[in-house]
This record gives structure tokens, sequence and C-alpha cells, in this order.
């Protein structure tokens, strides 16, 4: 920069503090912004991300790379177009329940609910199903209809006078499909559920950011106590959802392959295009940015890989010849657009950038004038929206809403998967990609495992815990070596 | 001289029956450092909360550029242009440079933040200061040095064209070569226009940057000296006794318990 050698503050102080920096082996003057960052540069960064304390998605990948290689060897089924075409379908749930859970972890809250509150969501929309719209009432339990009308309107009034707008908005829209009776039809029934999933979050914010309890404590209660709800709400009695065919197919059908390529098409060409073009940007104005090649290559491989799983969905993958199953699965495309949408809201709007804020030091953020009160409410009313739409996905996958959905391990699962990929459950440090990448992570394991009828279950959660401490680890080994810096 | 650009007249601030403030007169000129000192409890905390709104005054006026303002928000100080850098920093490690320099007024475009337009920005305000100890706006905050994260800090308080900046001990955890780094981006700051209040500990950095210094004795300005023409010793007297020789409190008021 040329400032740096006509600069005329050249007393000796000065040069007494550039001096130190140099000494320390820094570089001076902004020179890292006005060099392009190459592949070489790149690769180099990276490994040194990865030693203060940023692995990123690397020990997701790690993972599946092993546990694929283990499992190819446990079973010759666990390689073929068959069963990997299952696997978004098996897994779709923790995906995008573990989405919603970036949001809360970023924050450096825990929503142990998330699971549970899909339960009830799923078990509201598919009693709505059952019973032709829920205003007819929910069998065994007249006066719950009503309840849950006014808890509705309540959640409206809440996130309004907590300043939240999409929330209530959501919410407002669940009212209406369900006063008007358009809930008898599946995707209405499957709006009311992630609506009903946005009043619950709604409550949960208030309960943590205004009223101050600890989330773990909210959360716990409400885990404990939706599974009771879901009891009432199912009238004891499970309700198969395999008969309403949107339902079923989210889990089980596929896109067809022109609308396979489509999307493979839109999603990495577009990535291709954006990256490129961000660097052609920064290169042309002088901003900090990674070099043209680096962005093409990343973009290209992104595209290759895509184009090569698209190709190899769109053959028929069913054994039986009466039958094509072919395309990518909805369980797949949903997750990752949902993933776009997310990454996209978090990087580049204001409100993203206030909760990786609030998230890394709520007291700078309030300094600033962030309103850390909205930032919590909102992230915990996307982290049960997503549990909500995680339920319905859930019960696509089992075929109905059963009387435990939700509960268990489904909700510790979407942690591990956010974790594994490599979220911080101290908050600040996340993506929504982590959280895709940790869900194939977890359903790799019961899927290999299940390939081979002589190899106990038993050993399911015990290769998933070893999993989850192993990334940890990882994670807090590194996290140490950046603070002992 | 000119008009302070900004001035306390007879401000007093009680806490119930402690009175914590009295009668205290504090004037800012643009393009000098004026030094806040005094021993722990004289008062400088709680002035500095009084004019950025924090703490409420119980009489006492505010002129800003000679026009008397209330201020009764830490909003309404950065609307006039009076930006306060706090002991504890208040940056967000995980967000970089830019990011932390632009929290809660990011621009936009389209409803999109526009980063490119922040980090010219960022960029421009730390070479306008003469920072140079800086590699790369887009570096996280975690990986800087304390003296860096000072800067930036400083460099945020002066990115929306403040007019008055309040530094709280600036160079309270730092190392020599980071102190003087920051002592540098002090004195640069009051070079180019900006009224500069030091709070510190430190008698050798007042000394060193500081063209007044006012001290404050058990919540009374003993005195607003020139740094030309006093000593350590002189000022270290007014902090401890309110009074140096002929300046300072007359002894029958500094005796006075509060």
């Amino acid at each position: 920069m040329s400032e740096q050698t006509t600069d005329p503050t050249t007393t000796p102080a000065a040069r007494m503090g550039a001096g130190t920096d140099e000494s320390l082996g820094r570089a001076t003057g902004f020179s890292l912004d006005v060099e392009r960052r190459s592949i070489v540069d790149a690769l180099r960064d990276y490994v040194g991300r990865l030693r203060t304390g940023e692995p990123g998605a690397l020990p997701s990948v790690l993972g599946l790379i092993v546990l694929g290689l283990i499992f190819s060897q446990v079973s010759d089924r666990f390689i073929s177009l068959a069963n990997i075409g299952n696997l978004p379908g098996q897994g779709a749930y923790i995906a995008i329940i573990g989405l919603g859970l970036v949001f809360v972890l970023l924050l450096g809250e825990i929503d142990l609910s998330a699971g549970t509150t899909g339960g009830i969501c799923a078990g509201a929309a598919a009693q709505a199903l059952n019973q032709n719209g829920l205003r007819h009432g929910i069998p065994g339990a007249g006066a719950l209809y009503w309840v849950l009308i006014v808890a509705m309107l309540g959640a409206i009034v809440l996130g309004l006078y907590l300043k939240a707008v999409t929330g209530p908005v959501v919410v407002a829209i669940g009212v209406v499909i369900t006063l008007t009776g358009l809930d008898q039809h599946e995707f209405f029934a499957i709006v009311l559920a992630v609506s009903i999933g946005a009043a619950v979050g709604i409550f949960v914010g208030w309960m943590v950011a205004s009223v101050g309890i600890p989330s773990f404590i909210v959360t716990l209660a409400l885990f404990l106590a939706w599974q009771g709800l879901l009891l009432f709400l199912l009238n004891s009695q499970p309700i198969g959802v395999n008969g309403y065919p949107f339902w079923y197919s989210l889990a089980h059908e596929n896109m067809s392959p022109l609308w396979s390529w489509v999307f493979t098409i839109v999603v990495a060409g577009g990535y291709l295009l954006y990256t490129v073009g961000k660097a052609w940007r920064a290169q042309s104005k002088g901003l900090a940015g990674d070099s043209l090649q680096l962005a093409a290559v990343r973009g290209l491989i992104l595209l290759v890989g895509a184009v090569v799983i698209t190709a190899l969905a769109n053959q028929n993958r069913n054994t039986n010849p009466y039958k094509v199953i072919d395309g990518l699965p909805w369980a797949l495309t949903v997750p990752i657009a949902l993933m776009i949408v997310c990454t996209i809201a978090l990087n580049k709007t204001t409100w993203g950038r206030h909760l990786f804020a609030t998230g890394g030091n709520a007291e700078a953020a309030r300094r600033a004038g962030i309103d850390v009160t909205h930032i919590k409410v909102t992230a915990f009313t996307i982290g049960s929206s997503f549990g909500a739409l995680g339920g319905v996905f859930l019960a696509s996958n089992t075929g109905g809403a059963q009387l435990d959905l939700g509960s268990g391990n489904i909700l510790l699962f979407a942690v591990a998967a956010a974790v594994i990929g490599g979220t911080s459950l101290f908050g600040g440090r996340g993506r929504p990609l982590a959280a895709v990448i940790g869900a194939l992570v977890i359903v790799i394991i019961p899927n290999g495992i299940g390939l081979r009828p002589s190899l106990p279950a038993s050993y399911q959660n015990l290769i998933t815990g070893a999993v989850l401490l192993v990334a940890a680890a990882v994670d807090a080994l590194s996290r140490r070596r950046s603070a002992g810096r | 001289m000119a008009t302070p650009i900004l001035e306390v007249r007879g401000l007093n601030k009680s806490f119930g029956p402690v009175h914590v403030l009295h009668d205290v007169d504090l004037t800012v000129h643009a393009g000098q450092v004026t030094a806040l000192v005094g021993d722990n409890g004289a008062g400088k905390s709680t002035l500095v909360k009084c004019i950025a709104g924090i703490n409420g005054i119980d009489s006492g006026e505010v002129r800003f550029q000679g026009e008397p303002v209330t201020i009764a928000d830490p909003r309404d100080a950065a609307k006039l242009g009076i930006e306060f850098v706090y002991q504890d920093l208040a940056l967000a490690d995980n967000l970089d440079i830019t990011q932390n320099m632009f929290l809660g007024r990011e621009i936009r475009r389209f409803g999109f933040m526009a980063d490119g337009e922040m980090e010219r920005k960022a960029r421009e305000t730390l070479t306008g200061l003469s920072v140079r100890t800086v590699s790369s706006v887009r570096q996280k905050v975690a990986n800087l040095s304390g003296g860096q994260r000072q800067t930036v800090a400083i460099a945020k308080a002066v990115l929306w064209n403040s007019k008055v900046v309040f530094l709280d001990e600036p160079t309270a955890a730092l190392g020599v070569a980071q102190t003087r780094q920051v002592l540098d981006l002090v004195r640069r700051l009051a070079d180019q226009g900006l009224g500069v209040v030091l709070i510190s500990h430190n008698m050798n950095d007042v000394m060193e940057v500081a063209d007044r210094v006012a001290a404050l004795y058990l919540g009374r300005v003993a005195a607003d000296v020139e740094t030309r023409t006093s000593s350590v010793t002189q000022i270290v007297e007014l902090i401890t006794s309110g009074r140096s020789g002929d300046i300072g409190l007359a002894s029958a008021t500094a005796n006075e318990s509060i």
C-alpha cells in the first residue's frame, strides 16, 4: 500500500511499534487484505484454522469417511444406490431439527424440547387430518382445541410484545388455517404443525430472555410436558400417516429426474456463480477475498460432486423390477434448501450478524444497541418451528404419529449432529451446514448396523456415543490450543 | 481559546445520601487530550456515566459545542457524536474486525448487508488513524493482541465521525510496545481534531499524551492544569490530597468529609 511508504508519521515511537510487530512475524498495514488467497494459501489457512480452534466440518467429514469404510466392510449392500438413497429419508428429521438448533446453540443456549415439540406438532397435524380438521375436536379431550387456540393467540400477543413479527405472523396463519378448517388438507395441516412450533418457540424465548429462566430448565420442563400433551392430542392412539400421499412422500418419495437436475444446477451452479462473482468483486474493489482461481476450483468441485450424485440418483435404484425409484429424495433437497436459507439469514442479514454477536459477547451486543431479548426470542422461535417440521419428517419416516413421537434420543441426536458438524455449545460458533453433515454421520450408524442382522442393535448407541465424544474432544482440544496461544 | 466542544458546569450527583460529585466542571477542547485523573472512588466513572447518560444528573449543565444538551440515554450521546470506549472493550470475539466496528450499525443494501462497503470503510478508518499493526480487517478479534483489540475498540468509536471520545484506562492491561501503539493512536485522534478524554491511573501516560489534566479529589475537581506547566509530583499531590502548593482545593474544602 502506498500509504505505508509515504506515511509521514515515522516517529521513533511508531517505528518501534511497527518493529515489534514485524519481529512477531506479523504482516502490517492490511497486507493480507490486498493479497489474493490462492489455493496454496487457502490450504495453509485451513491448516492454520484447524490448529487454532476452528475445526469446522473436518471432524464430521472424517467421521463420514471412516464410518463409510467400516460399514462397507460390514455389508456389501451399504455402498449400494438403494441403501444410500434411503439415508436422507432416515436422517432428514435429524438434519431439520439440528438446523433449528444451530440458531439456539449459536446463542450458547439449548433447546431440549425441540424433539417433543416436533412430536406434538406432528401429532396435532395427524389428528387434524384424522378428524377432517382439528376444529371438529380432539377425541377424548374436548376443551383441548380451544386451549390450543387461546395459547396460539397468546403467543401472537407475546411475540408482538417482544417486537418479533415473523413468528407471530406464522402463528396467525396457523390459527386462520385451523379455524377455517383448511387443516383437513395435508399441506395446510403441516403448515399448522410449523405454526404451533413457532408458538411454542415464542413462549420458550420469552421464558428464557424476559423471565430469565435458564433455557436448559425451561426446555427440559417442556420436553417432559409435551410427552404428556402428545397423549392427549392423539387420544392415546397412534395415527398412521402413510395414507396421506403428500406427508408420506416427504421421507419416501423423490423428485423427478428432470427436477433433480434443475435443483442441482440451480444450487451448485448458483454457488459457483456466487463464489466466483464474490471473488471477482473483491478483486476489482480491492477487498479481502479469495483468488478467482480458488473460488472457481471450490465451486467446480461442488458442482462436479453434485452432478455425480444427481446422475447416480437419477438411475433406477430399485432392486424390484416392477417399480422405478429414481431422482433426488425430497428428504435430501428439503433440508439442503432450508440449510441455504438459514445460511443466507445468518451471514447476509443484520439479524444473523446480531445473533452471532449476541452468542459471542451478549454485553457487547447490548452496548452496540442490539435488542438481545428480541434476538433470543427469534432464535427459539426458529428452533421450535424447525423442530415441528422435523417432527413431521420423523412421522413420515416412521409411518405415523406414535405415542412417543419425538421423545427419547431424537433431540440428542440433533444436538449431536450440530456438534459433530462443528457447532459450539458455548455459543458464537457454528453454521447450518454443520447440522446437515452431522445428521448424515448420525444416520449412517443405525443404517450400517441394520444391514447385518447378526450385529446387535446395541452397537448403535455405543458407536454414536463414541463418535460424538471424538467430535467433542477434537473441538475441545482445538479450543484449548487456541486459548493457550 | 475557542468554545470548548464539550463543557460540564456545576454538575452534582448523589446516590442516596452519598454526594458523589460536587459542582464538577470539566471542559474538553477539540484537538486536545484531556486527562481525567483521580484516586479510586474520586468519581471519575460516575462523571463519565453521567455524561454518557447512563446515570442521571441532579443539577448542573452539559454543553456540547456551546449549546446546552440533555443526554438521557447512551444513544443520545452517540447521536451528538460522543463515544465511549470502556475498559472491557465490548468486542465480540467471534466476529472479525470489520464486523465488530459496524456492530449494530451495519450498512445495508436491498435488505442484505453490504460487507464490501463496510470492509472498505473499516480499512479507511484504520488507515486514517495510521494504524499499521493490523494485517487484515477480516481477522477475528479473538486472534488479536490486547493492543490491537484496544485499537479496534477506539477505531469503532471514531468510525461515525464522532467529535468527543472518552477512553477508560485504555492502556491498563497492555505491555510496553502495545501501550505505545495505543498512546500514539490517542494522540493522533486529538491531532485529527477530536476532543479526547483519557481516564488513566498511569501518570507517565498522562504526562506524555495529555494537553490538560483534570484531577478529581473526593468528587470535586481539585484542579484543571496544563501538563506543560505541571509535574508528575504536582498531579500526584492533587490526586492524593486535593491540593499542591497554591493550586487545588482550599484546605478546608479538601479536608471536608463527604
